[in-house]
C-alpha cells in the first residue's frame, strides 16, 4: 500500500515537472508565432526594413524555443501511457481521438511549415514564406485547441457515459465543447499572448537600458506596451469569467482557491491567510467582507460553499491552490499596472526616456511564465484528488509500475531538463543581449558560425551579398 | 455507416504506416547522428547536419502520431505496452531530447561547446536508436498481461533478444543514414558514404538473418504463421510468404551494385527502404493479429467504434494532406547540400 502511495506521489511529481517544463515553451511560441506573422505581414505591406530586422531577430529566438517545446512535448505524449496507463485505458475512448486530432491537424502542420519558415527564404517566394509563417501561427493555436479540449474535459466531463468503469463518448460536440473549455481556451491563448508581449517588452527594455536606442528597439518597445495594455485587461476579464465557471462546476476547487472553509452568505474576499488543513481554518486572515460573493456570483449576499461541506478525502491540497491562485492574480494586476503606466508615459512622450520604467519592464519579462505555471497549478491541483473530476480518482489512474522506476526516471528527467534548460536559457539570453540588428547595417554578425541553423538569408534574397557563408542547399 | 467497416483492421494498417514512416524518416536522421563522429572532417559534419536540419522535426512527428495514435485507437494496447517498456521509453525520450536540441545549440556554439553538442547529437542518436530496438525486441518477444494489464517485472524487456534488436536497429539506421548521404553530398564525403554503405549493408543483412531465425524460436505461433510447425511444413503457406526473403536477396544485390557504381544517387536509398519494408512485413506476418504479442489482438485492444470512426473520418482527409505537404517540403529542400550557397549569388 505504501509502495503504491509512493508510486502515485512520484508519478504526480513527474507529471507536474515535465508538463510545467513543457508549458513554458508553448506559452511563448504560441504568442511569438503570431507576432512573427504580424511582423512579416507588415514588412510585406510597407516594405520597411525595420520590420524585417525584428522578424530576423525574433525568429532565431523562436527556433530555439520551438525546438525545446517539441522535444519536451514528445515526452508528454508518452507520459499518459508510461505513468497513467490505467487512466489511458479508461478514458482513451474519449480523450484519445482529441489528442489524435491534435497530432494530425497541428503537429505536422507546424513542423513542416516551420522548415520553410526557418530555412526557406531563398527557396520559396515571399508570399509563400509569409503563408508558411501564418500557417505555423495557426498551427500552434489548433494545437492548443485540442489539448485544452482534452484537459477541460477532465475538469468538466460532458457527453460521456460509463460502462464497467470505462468512459465512452456519446456526443462528441459536448465532449469537445465541454463547459469549461471556452473559458480555458480563451484564458490560455490570452496568457500565451501576454507572456510573449512581456518578453518582447522586456528585451526591448534591456536594449534601451544598454543605450541602444535604435528604430527597431523603440518600435518593439512601443508595440509591446500597446499590445499588453490591450490584452492585460482582457485577460483579467477572461480569468474572472473562468472563475465564475469554476464556481458553477467545481465548487470545491473554488472554495480552495478562495480559502473558504465555512459556507457563507455574503462571503468575504480573503486577501491574505495561511490555510491550515488541520485546524480547517486560515491563520492570519485578512479579508474584505462580502467582496467574495460579489466577485464570484455578482451578488453581495450570494452563498459560497466552504470546504467543510465536503469530506476530507474529497478536498484538494488547499494551500497550494490558494497560493498559486494568488500568485497568478497578483501578476495579472501587476501586468495591467505596468502596461497602463507605459501607455501613460507614451502619451506624455516620455516612454523612451524613463529609466526606472525600463527596469520595471525588464523585470516583468518572466512574469508571464510564472503566472502560467501558477494558473495551471491552481487548475490541476484544485482538481485533486481526481484526474477526471468527481469520477476517476488519481490513485486509481496510475500504471502498474514500481515506485523505483518512476523515481529513477524522474531523476533522469530532472537532470536532463536542468542541462537542456540551462543551455537553452544561455543561448536565448545571448541572442536577446545582442538584440536586433540596426536597419543601417544589414545582419553581418560575424560572431556566428557559418551555418547557423536559423540564420536567414534575407538580404541575399534582396540581391545583396552577405558577410559570411550561410547555410543553403542548391538545386541540382 | 462507418461502423460497418472493419475499423480495427484499418487502424492497425494506418498505425503500421505511421510507425514505418517514422522508422524510415527519423531513421536516416538518427543514422546521421550515429555516423557523426566518424565523418572525415568537421565541415562534413556541418553538411550532414544541414542536410536534415529542415526536416528532422517533421520526421519526429511521426513518432508522436505512432504513440498518440496508439492511445487514440488502441488504448488497451497503449496501456498494456508502455508500462512494460517503461525504462527503454524513458531512455529513448531523454536521448531524443539531446539529439533534438543539439540541432539548435550546435550551430550556435564554438570550440568546446560545439564538441559537447556534437557528442550530444551522436549519443542521443545512438541511444534513441538502440532503445527503439530494445522496445521492438521487448514487444516481439511477448508481454505478460493479467486481466489486460501489464503484470511483468520492470526488467522483463532486457533479454539477449531485445539487446540484439537494439544493435540491429543501430546498424539499420546507419544504413539509412549513409544512403541518405549518397543523395545529399558530393566529393569525398560521398565516397566515404558509399564505402560505409557497403559495410552497413553487410551488417544489416546479417542482423536480418539472425532475427528471422530467432523470432520463430521465441514462439511457436510465429513459426506456424510461416507454415512451419516442426517437424511438419505447410508448403503452400511457406511458398506464399517466400517472396519476402527472395526480395531481400534481390534488393541486396541491387543495392550492392548501385552503391559501387558512381552514377547512382537515389537507388541505394530506395533499396535500403525496401529492405526495411520487407523486414517490417516479415515481422507483421509473424505477429498478426497481435498488437501485444501474444496476449492482446488488435480486435481486443480496439477503442470504442465511435472513437475509431471519428478519427478515421479526419484521417481520410488529413493523412493524405500531411503526406502531400511533407513531400512538398522535401521537394523545396531537394538537391545536394551546399554550405557555400551564400557566396554564389
Ligand atoms: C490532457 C491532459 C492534460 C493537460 C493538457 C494538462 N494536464 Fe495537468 N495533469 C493531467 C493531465 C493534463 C493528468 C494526467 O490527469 C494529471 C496527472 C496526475 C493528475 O492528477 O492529473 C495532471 C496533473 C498535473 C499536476 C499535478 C497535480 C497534482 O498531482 O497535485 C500539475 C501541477 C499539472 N498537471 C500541471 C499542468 C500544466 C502546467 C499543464 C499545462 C500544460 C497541464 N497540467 C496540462
Ligand atoms: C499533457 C499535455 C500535453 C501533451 C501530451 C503535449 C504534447 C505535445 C507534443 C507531443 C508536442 C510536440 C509536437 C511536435 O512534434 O511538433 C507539443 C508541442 C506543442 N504543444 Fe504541447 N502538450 C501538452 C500540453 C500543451 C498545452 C496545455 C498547450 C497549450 C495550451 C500545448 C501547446 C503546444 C504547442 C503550441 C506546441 C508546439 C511546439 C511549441 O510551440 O513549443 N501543449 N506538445
Ligand atoms: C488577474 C486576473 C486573473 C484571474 C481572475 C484568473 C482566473 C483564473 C482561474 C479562476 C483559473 C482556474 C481555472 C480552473 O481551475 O479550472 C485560472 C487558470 C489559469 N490562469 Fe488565470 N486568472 C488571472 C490572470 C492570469 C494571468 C495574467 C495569466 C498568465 C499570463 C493566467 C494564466 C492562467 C493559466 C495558464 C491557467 C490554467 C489554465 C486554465 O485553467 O485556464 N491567469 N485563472
Amino acid at each position: 500500500m505504501t509502495e503504491s502511495l509512493d508510486m502515485v506521489l512520484l508519478a504526480r511529481m513527474q507529471f507536474a515537472f515535465v508538463v510545467s517544463f513543457h508549458i513554458i515553451f508553448p506559452s511563448f511560441t504560441i504568442g511569438l508565432a503570431s507576432y512573427l506573422a504580424f511582423l512579416e505581414g507588415l514588412w510585406l505591406k510597407t516594405g520597411k526594413d525595420v520590420y524585417l530586422n525584428l522578424y530576423q531577430f525574433w525568429i532565431k529566438i523562436f527556433a530555439i524555443s520551438f525546438g525545446m517545446g517539441v522535444v519536451s512535448g514528445v515526452v508528454m505524449s508518452y507520459q499518459f501511457g508510461t505513468n497513467w496507463s490505467v487512466f489511458s485505458e479508461l478514458t482513451g475512448n474519449v480523450l484519445g481521438p482529441l489528442l489524435g486530432y491534435e497530432v494530425m491537424t497541428a503537429c505536422f502542420l507546424e513542423a513542416s511549415f516551420l522548415a520553410i519558415m526557418l530555412f526557406g527564404w531563398n527557396r520559396v517566394g515571399r508570399g509563400l514564406h509569409f503563408a508558411s509563417t501564418t500557417i505555423v501561427a495557426i498551427g500552434t493555436l489548433i494545437s492548443a485547441f485540442w489539448i485544452l479540449a482534452a484537459n477541460s474535459w477532465m475538469h468538466t466531463p460532458a457527453g460521456y457515459e460509463i460502462r464497467d468503469g470505462v468512459f465512452f463518448a456519446n456526443d462528441w460536440l459536448e465532449v469537445i465543447f465541454n463547459p469549461s473549455f471556452p473559458y480555458r481556451f480563451t484564458h490560455m491563448v490570452l496568457a500565451a499572448y501576454l507572456t510573449t508581449g512581456f518578453v518582447v517588452t522586456s528585451v526591448a527594455a534591456l536594449q534601451l537600458i544598454m543605450g541602444r536606442r535604435t528604430e527597431a528597439n523603440v518600435l518593439m518597445f512601443k508595440m509591446g506596451i500597446l499590445f499588453t495594455a490591450i490584452v492585460a485587461p482582457l485577460q483579467i476579464a477572461a480569468g474572472h469569467s473562468h472563475g465564475v465557471n469554476v464556481h458553477e462546476y467545481q465548487p470545491i476547487k473554488l472554495a480552495a482557491m478562495e480559502g473558504h472553509w465555512e459556507t457563507h452568505r455574503g462571503a468575504p474576499m480573503i486577501m491574505f491567510g495561511m490555510p491550515n488543513e488541520e485546524k480547517e481554518a486560515n491563520d492570519y486572515e485578512i479579508a474584505i467582507p462580502k467582496l467574495g460573493s460579489l466577485v464570484v456570483a455578482h451578488d453581495l449576499n450570494a452563498e459560497i460553499k466552504g470546504l467543510k461541506e465536503w469530506p476530507e478525502d474529497e478536498r484538494p491540497p488547499v494551500a497550494v491552490v490558494f497560493w498559486a491562485f494568488r500568485i497568478m492574480v497578483g501578476i495579472g494586476m501587476l501586468m495591467l499596472f505596468t502596461a497602463w503606466v507605459g501607455v501613460y508615459l507614451l502619451k506624455q512622450g516620455k516612454l523612451t526616456e524613463s529609466g526606472w520604467f525600463h527596469r520595471l519592464c525588464f523585470i516583468m519579462g518572466p512574469s508571464g511564465f510564472i503566472a502560467v505555471i501558477a494558473g495551471w497549478f491552481t487548475a490541476e491541483v484544485g482538481r485533486q484528488p481526481y484526474t477526471v473530476y468527481g469520477l476517476l480518482r488519481t490513485v486509481d489512474s496510475v500504471s502498474p509500475v514500481t515506485a523505483d522506476a518512476v523515481g529513477m526516471s524522474l531523476t533522469i528527467f530532472i537532470f536532463t531538463y536542468a542541462i537542456v534548460f540551462t543551455a537553452g536559457v544561455f543561448y536565448l539570453f545571448r541572442l536577446a543581449w545582442r538584440g536586433p540588428t540596426d536597419s543601417g547595417h544589414p545582419s553581418t554578425d560575424l560572431e556566428s558560425p557559418p551555418i547557423m541553423a536559423t540564420n536567414l538569408i534575407v538580404s541575399e534574397y534582396e540581391g545583396e551579398l552577405l558577410g559570411k557563408g550561410r547555410a543553403g542547399v542548391t538545386p541540382p | 455507416m462507418m461502423e460497418s467497416l472493419n475499423l480495427p483492421l484499418i487502424w492497425a494498417g494506418l498505425l503500421a504506416l505511421a510507425v514505418f514512416m517514422y522508422v524510415l524518416l527519423d531513421g536516416f536522421d538518427l543514422g546521421l547522428g550515429i555516423l557523426f563522429p566518424f565523418a572525415p572532417t568537421d565541415r562534413d559534419r556541418d553538411v550532414m547536419m544541414t542536410s536534415v536540419a529542415p526536416v528532422w522535426d517533421g520526421n519526429e512527428t511521426w513518432l508522436v502520431l505512432g504513440g498518440g495514435g496508439l492511445f487514440a485507437v488502441f488504448p488497451k494496447a497503449y496501456a498494456a505496452l508502455l508500462p512494460a517498456v517503461y525504462m527503454p521509453i524513458g531512455f529513448m525520450l531523454v536521448a531524443l531530447i539531446f539529439r533534438g536540441v543539439a540541432f539548435e545549440f550546435r550551430f550556435k556554439s564554438e570550440g568546446v561547446l560545439k564538441r559537447v553538442w556534437d557528442q550530444a547529437f551522436h549519443w542521443g542518436s545512438v541511444v534513441a536508436a538502440f532503445s527503439q530496438g530494445l522496445i521492438l525486441g521487448a514487444v516481439v518477444q511477448g508481454i505478460e498481461l493479467e486481466n489486460g494489464r501489464f503484470a511483468g517485472g520492470m526488467f522483463d524487456w532486457l533479454t539477449p533478444f531485445s539487446f540484439f534488436c537494439g544493435c540491429a536497429l543501430v546498424w539499420g539506421y546507419a544504413l539509412l543514414g549513409t544512403t541518405w548521404l549518397i543523395i545529399k553530398t558530393e566529393g569525398e564525403l560521398l565516397d566515404w558514404s558509399r564505402k560505409l554503405t557497403l559495410a552497413a549493408l553487410v551488417m544489416v543483412i546479417l542482423c536480418m538473418v539472425v532475427v528471422s531465425l530467432w523470432v520463430p524460436l521465441l514462439d511457436a505461433n510465429a513459426a506456424m504463421r510461416w507454415g512451419i510447425d516442426y517437424p511438419n511444413i505447410d508448403w503452400p503457406q511457406l511458398l506464399m510468404f517466400s517472396p519476402i526473403p527472395l526480395l531481400v536477396v534481390v534488393f541486396t544485390v541491387v543495392m550492392y551494385r548501385s552503391t559501387r557504381s558512381t552514377s547512382s544517387t537515389y537507388m541505394p536509398f530506395i533499396c535500403a527502404v525496401m529492405l526495411f519494408l520487407l523486414g517490417y512485413i516479415g515481422l507483421a506476418v509473424s505477429l498478426f493479429p497481435y498488437l501485444v504479442p501474444y496476449s492482446l489482438t488488435l480486435y481486443q485492444a480496439a477503442a470504442a467504434p465511435n472513437a475509431q470512426a471519428l478519427l478515421l473520418a479526419g484521417a481520410v482527409i488529413l493523412l493524405p494532406t500531411i503526406l502531400a505537404y511533407t513531400v512538398y517540403v522535401y521537394w523545396v529542400f531537394r538537391g545536394k547540400v551546399d554550405l557555400d550557397a551564400g557566396y554564389k549569388h
